[in-house]
């Protein structure tokens, strides 16, 4: 970690005029990470945490407003999130782990950062970290790396949990920066590589997530996170699924699914979800549905096994989501 | 109330327990000695070449720092390679911390930032800037094995492989053959306290040494012979130690840079490591292994053919033992093994937990399932019937071997008589569920080590000796020894470890510590018993019913009083009573156990193993392939068991380590630079709480006097060996597919 | 000591004692207790978050303190393993942990210990296989899993034994 200084104000205002090479703190679990392994250098931090903005609110078309700073935990916890969003609880609870959930908020979680192992390791070459040095990813150890939209520059995985379900959900980003308010889909809010691999989203310089919109939407019981990994808990996905299903009479009337571990960012293909609306939940719908999340994923040196397992995390999902019976994230048995 | 004795085998908690639940314990990196400054190690991003120019103005720019000590300004230390060997005895060249300019292996310290904060000296070994010339490398394992060779001076540990009858020709005449190659991925121990050394330079000048190690004498023998200093001038300590495995067996770099830092600033010095750079030394090799096995239809084996071969550095032969376990534990009249070391450029590969035996009993225990589904056999049937009750590779009988009775005392714990013979043949949901097993063996080893016991006028007994209790319990266990063979409670003893100024004890390591120290305190805290009954019996002025009972040896030393057995109960003298007759202050013995104390046999006579049959239940997914663990027995049979609840725990915790081989742990090298990538607790898995089921471990009843003085075998390592064996073997039974490569992961 | 970088202000409320010092920024909480306030009980075993060892509670909730800034934490109330039972008496959970062989080297158990006493507090396990995942942030290299699931169990038991008689 390189020498920085602190501030810690008290208005959006002041915490939105900012020197250059300025990073934001909120719960700092991935930051602080990223600054002593020398991949993030600020010469200065704002810690966002004395603005307010960790409320948990309805809205008045019915959906959730989730504030940026409200941690994962709390979220999770939150009786408006249990009972109305609980694929959301859910794919937060599958992630890291208490300690580090009972300090990373929501806006953080969607700016973290890559896990790649070559991204993390300044001796590395990394286009992501140190743009136009090379992608040292590709031909390496690259097992836990993207299959889906990757670019010759990089193939490093967006790694969260929640925004594979926010993505699913449909969630809107609430952002405000020196020039006002905007708000984003959350599927636009993250960006492919390209050529640009050093840029994981949109944001732009002193802009703030403020909070999360969740759309007025209900599964019932039709929805799961199902999320495989190199050990039964703690531990980032290779393929996890987030799928919520509106069933109307055994005939899904509306379908909303997203992948994490697979791609460069939260994975959603419309064509996928549109392919099994009006239909009846069968195996091969949910292959058809499949096939048609994975199109065009390519596999590198170790990673093949990603695309061997997705389709199958695919349809179980699916499936689980059809049937009602949400995974549970204590219970290891796959259902 | 009244305060009893232990005995050994009791079911005593630890005794550094509040210690340890109230973060009184001081690990190596915690002591504070004033003025200390924080070494932060800078490492070589290239596996092969030399440095070039080391440009440290931004380094020394940052304020606080104190220094920059590399191989062109550090103080002088040994010229020759022979100083820098450890105790170990790994033939070849040892790695020489800043010795010069050339760099062998990918993550070499190339220098040490010394400053007066901790956070100073981590951003300044960050702005340190270093050239290199590269050389051509080679880190791939497949690669080096083209260059496989058997070093000409072998680890004085090794044992090579004895061929008996003819493998080859068994072989092709045997009517059921299964043939293939297993492989084993390189592993880190990653101890959860990573390596670090507190140098306390003293008012005399004398180094105070803190290191995490396993063996303070090795440490101070290191460091007197590669930094010239004279064995008064340097003190080892490591009273608490967050575990090694292995990882603390040799002097690592930081305790030679701590104290050559500190020579150079005389100045105290604390170097720690950061979890990246536990990767950067020692680790368990990549292992593979050839496996050929021939047998009649009625599961007879006719021919085994093991051929192995595990990597090491460019500059050190490190061994393992591999391919012996399966020919000393089957009967089998025809056999032959070959073992090799690979070269690649890293740094050496090196013991971790149940070396050899860990990769090599595993990979034959999976190949002997094959050859028992080959033979159409029960796994357990199999085994039994090709049951050896010696050392068959080197006919050589044993002090015993109560693996039978493990197989069926496990196997009924378990319940394995209910097992379905075919695979995927059960099932729960979406689950096959699969039973596997294996068994386990290990080396019961003996060193000779001395102990001071000593009576002080307080009547407490203080026991030393220079053993380190790196988590394995030994505090405990030589408490007991020491209450039993003294005669006094647990609560009025105190056991001192992990300094090198105490009586000599071997290294930690190889299981043999409960054995060995084990038998010294054994023997000292009778010797101080008999001093001090001599003592009193001469000081006179003593109770008539005391005199009495010393001349007719029916006095005895009980819960800590002078007791004579005919006498009335209360007519007793407590230890201080009894010394302060004596006229001394103090009473104090040194002793040292070694081979043939108390009638243990010779090496050379009888061959010496602990084994152990281990039951395992998962299941698997079968459409995705994710394994759980969901039950696992282990039947270990391991002579007399000091404290079967710190016993237990032992077993338990390398259980939960094999299942770390088998399902999670992996070192991902990636060869064009030669480092293991995933260097951390992220991405490097060792298991997790919800990885590990409830685990039963059992001790099977094992009367043993020629292995060892207390009848120990030892229980360090035992629960690795058959572990991830028996898990691969359940995942086969659950799906009717065989793995041969560990870890299984998902996708495999 | 020389400080590295401008100092920010700390202030904190340590295992019910006042600290207040300026400190550069880069100092974590967890190299805040171990270098500059002695309070090696909370350890560090990867400094990234990814193990637990320094798992201390901070307004009563479990964190990594590796991952912290001191100087972002204003006012904050820090528990550590030291604080967890002032009076000398062993918390029930240290207790269970000696009574259940929680733990063999001892490094990453006050980690495990903060996080159980944490676990309980927070109220939502119940099973053996509830206590699993949420204690699978605190990594035992050991493996004393089976004995730290027992420990918790223990004072879990006790815990709704004492819940049941408050209520009554």
């Amino acid at each position: 970690m390189r020498q920085f200084s602190y501030s810690r104000p008290d208005t959006l205002d002041a915490a939105q005029r900012i020197p250059e090479h300025t990073r934001y703190l909120a719960g700092g679990t991935n930051l602080i990470d990223l600054m002593k392994s020398d991949v993030e250098r600020p010469k200065h931090v704002v810690d966002l945490n004395a603005l307010s903005m960790s409320q948990i609110e309805e809205r008045p078309d019915g959906g959730l407003r989730i504030g940026a700073l409200a941690t994962n935990a709390d979220t999770a916890a939150h009786p408006l999130v249990t009972e109305r969003y609980p694929l959301l609880a859910s794919a937060i609870l599958a992630g890291a782990s208490p300690q580090i959930r009972n300090r990373a908020t929501n806006g953080g979680n969607l700016n973290q950062r890559t896990r790649c192992h070559y991204f993390y390791d300044p001796d590395m070459a990394c286009n992501k970290r140190s743009p136009g040095t090379g992608c040292s990813a590709k031909g390496g150890r690259n097992r836990i790396m993207a299959i889906l939209g990757t670019s010759e520059a990089c193939i490093a995985t967006f790694p969260s949990d929640m925004c594979v379900a926010l993505a699913a959900m449909n969630a809107t980003v609430n952002l405000t920066g020196p020039e006002g308010e905007r708000s984003v889909p959350l599927r636009d809010y993250h960006r492919l590589p390209e050529n640009t691999p050093w840029q994981d989203n949109i944001l732009r310089a002193g802009e703030i997530v403020t909070s999360i919109d969740l759309p007025p939407l209900s599964f019932g019981p039709h929805h799961t996170y199902l999320k495989i990994r190199d050990r039964l808990s703690f531990a980032f996905a290779i393929v996890s699924v987030a799928a919520g299903l509106q069933m109307e009479n055994n005939t899904i009337r509306k379908a909303c699914i997203a992948m994490g571990g697979v791609g460069t960012k939260p994975w959603c293909v419309p064509e996928a979800e549109a392919l099994l609306e009006g239909k009846t939940p069968s195996p091969s719908l949910f292959r058809d549905a499949a096939d048609c999340l994975l199109q065009g994923a390519v596999t590198d040196r170790d990673n093949a096994a990603k695309l061997k397992l997705a389709p199958r995390v695919i349809i179980r999902a699916l499936s689980q989501a059809a049937a009602g019976t949400p995974q549970s994230q204590t219970q290891k048995t796959i259902f | 109330m009244t305060l009893h004795s232990a005995k050994i085998g009791q079911p005593v908690s630890r005794i550094d327990g509040i210690a340890k639940v109230t973060g009184q314990a001081r690990y190596a990196a915690e002591p504070h000695p004033a003025g200390m400054l924080y070494g932060f190690i800078v490492n070589s991003p290239i596996a092969r070449g030399r440095i070039e120019a080391i440009r440290d103005e931004a380094a020394r720019a940052v304020p606080g720092v104190v220094e920059v000590m590399t191989h062109l300004n550090r103080p002088h230390s040994a010229l020759f390679e022979k100083s820098y060997m450890d105790g170990l005895g790994v033939p070849g060249s040892p790695y020489r911390p800043l010795h010069d300019a050339e760099i062998s292996f990918n993550g070499q310290p190339v220098a040490v930032v010394l400053a007066e904060t901790f956070e100073a000296a981590r951003e300044a070994a960050m702005r340190l800037e270093v050239d290199y010339e590269r050389w051509p490398h080679n880190a791939d394992f497949e690669a080096s094995l083209h260059q496989k060779y058997m070093p000409g001076k072998t680890r004085s540990n090794y044992v090579p492989p004895k061929s008996r009858g003819n493998a080859a020709e068994a072989y092709a005449l045997s009517p059921i053959k299964i043939e293939g190659r297993y492989h084993l991925a390189p592993e880190h121990h990653n101890p959860m306290e990573m390596h670090a050394t507190t140098v306390i330079v003293e008012e005399d000048g004398t180094f105070t040494v803190w290191d995490k190690t396993q063996g303070p004498q090795a440490v101070q023998a290191y460091l007197t012979s590669a930094l010239s200093l004279s064995k008064d001038q340097v003190r080892v300590r490591n009273p608490y130690v967050g575990g090694a495995f292995g990882s603390g067996l040799r002097a690592q770099h930081n305790v030679f840079l701590a104290v050559l830092a500190a020579k150079m600033l005389n100045r105290s010095v604390r170097v720690t490591l950061t979890r990246q750079q536990m990767f950067t030394h020692v680790f368990r090799p990549e292992a593979v292994m050839d496996i050929a096995l021939g047998a009649q239809p009625d599961g007879t084996l006719q021919s085994m053919i093991v051929n192995g071969v595990t990597d090491t550095s460019r500059f050190e032969h490190n061994m393992e033992n591999l391919v012996i376990w399966g020919l000393i534990n089957y009967k089998c009249p025809n056999a032959t093994a070959d073992y090799k070391v690979a070269p690649r450029d890293t740094y050496t590969s090196s013991d971790m937990r149940a070396p050899g035996a860990a990769t090599g009993v595993n990979l034959f225990e999976m190949a002997i399932d094959e050859m028992a589904y080959a033979c159409n056999m029960d796994p357990l049937d199999f085994r039994l019937h090709n049951y050896s009750d010696i050392d068959a590779m080197h006919d050589m009988p044993l002090t015993s071997k109560a693996l039978k009775e493990a197989m069926h005392e496990g196997a009924e714990r378990f319940g394995w008589q209910n097992r379905p013979m075919a695979p995927q043949s059960m099932r729960d949901g979406k689950d096959l569920i699969g039973w596997g097993m294996a068994t386990g063996i290990w080396d019961a080893m003996f060193s000779p080590t001395s102990a001071r016991a000593t009576l002080t006028a307080d009547g407490r007994l203080h026991i030393a000796t220079a053993a380190s209790d790196i988590g394995t319990g030994t505090y405990t266990i030589l408490a007991q020894t020491a209450s039993e063979a003294f005669g006094i409670p647990m609560e009025m003893i105190d056991i001192e470890l992990g300094d090198s100024t105490l009586p000599e004890c071997p290294t930690e390591g190889g299981s043999w510590t409960a054995a060995s120290a084990g038998a010294a305190v054994w023997l000292a805290c009778q010797s101080l018993r008999e001093k001090l009954f001599k003592a009193v019996g001469k000081s006179g002025n003593i109770s008539a019913w005391l005199t009495e009972g010393l001349s007719n040896n029916t006095t005895v030393l009980k819960d800590g009083f002078l007791q004579d057995k005919g006498a009335d109960e209360n007519l007793r003298l407590s230890l201080s009573e009894a010394l302060s007759l004596t006229g001394q202050d103090r009473l104090e013995v040194e002793e040292t156990a070694k081979p043939g104390l108390r009638g243990t046999i010779s090496q050379m006579r009888k061959a010496r193993f602990t084994h152990s049959a281990v039951f395992c239940e998962v299941r698997v997914d079968e459409e995705l392939g994710i394994v759980r663990v969901t039950r696992l027995v282990n039947a270990v049979a391991a002579g007399r068991i000091m404290n079967p609840k710190t016993a237990a725990s032992q077993v338990r915790g390398a259980m939960v380590m094999a299942t770390g081989m088998a399902l999670h742990e992996e070192s991902l090298m990636d060869e064009r630079v030669g480092r293991f990538m995933n260097h951390n607790f992220s991405e490097y898995h060792i298991p997790a709480h919800a990885d590990i089921p409830d685990m039963d471990v059992l001790f099977i009843a094992e009367e043993d006097p020629e292995v060892s003085p207390l009848g120990i075998k030892g229980v360090g390592e035992i629960g690795m060996c058959g572990t991830a064996a028996a898990i691969a073997n359940a995942v086969f039974h659950a799906t009717g597919q065989r793995h041969r490569n560990l870890p299984i992961t998902p996708g495999d | 000591m020389t400080d590295v970088s401008v100092a920010s202000p700390c202030h904190l409320q340590i295992n019910g004692k006042s600290y207040s010092a300026d400190l550069p920024p880069s100092v974590t909480l967890l190299d805040l207790l171990r270098e500059r306030l002695d309070l090696t009980g909370t350890k560090k075993g990867c400094d990234h978050g990814q193990c637990g060892a320094c798992t201390v509670l901070v307004d009563g909730k479990r964190v990594k303190s590796c991952l912290i800034l001191a100087v972002s934490i204003p006012d904050a109330e820090v528990t550590t393993i030291e604080g967890l039972a002032p009076d000398g008496h062993l918390h029930p959970m240290q207790q269970a942990f000696i009574d259940r062989d929680a733990f063999q080297c001892g490094y990453c158990t006050p980690g495990q210990i903060m996080s159980a006493v944490a676990l309980l507090e927070e109220g939502h396990v119940h099973t053996r296989e509830e206590i699993r995942e949420f204690m699978s942030g605190n990594l035992c290299r050991c493996g004393a899993y089976n004995g730290i699931i027992d420990a918790i169990e223990q004072v879990l038991a006790q815990h709704q034994q004492d819940r049941a008689g408050e209520a009554a």
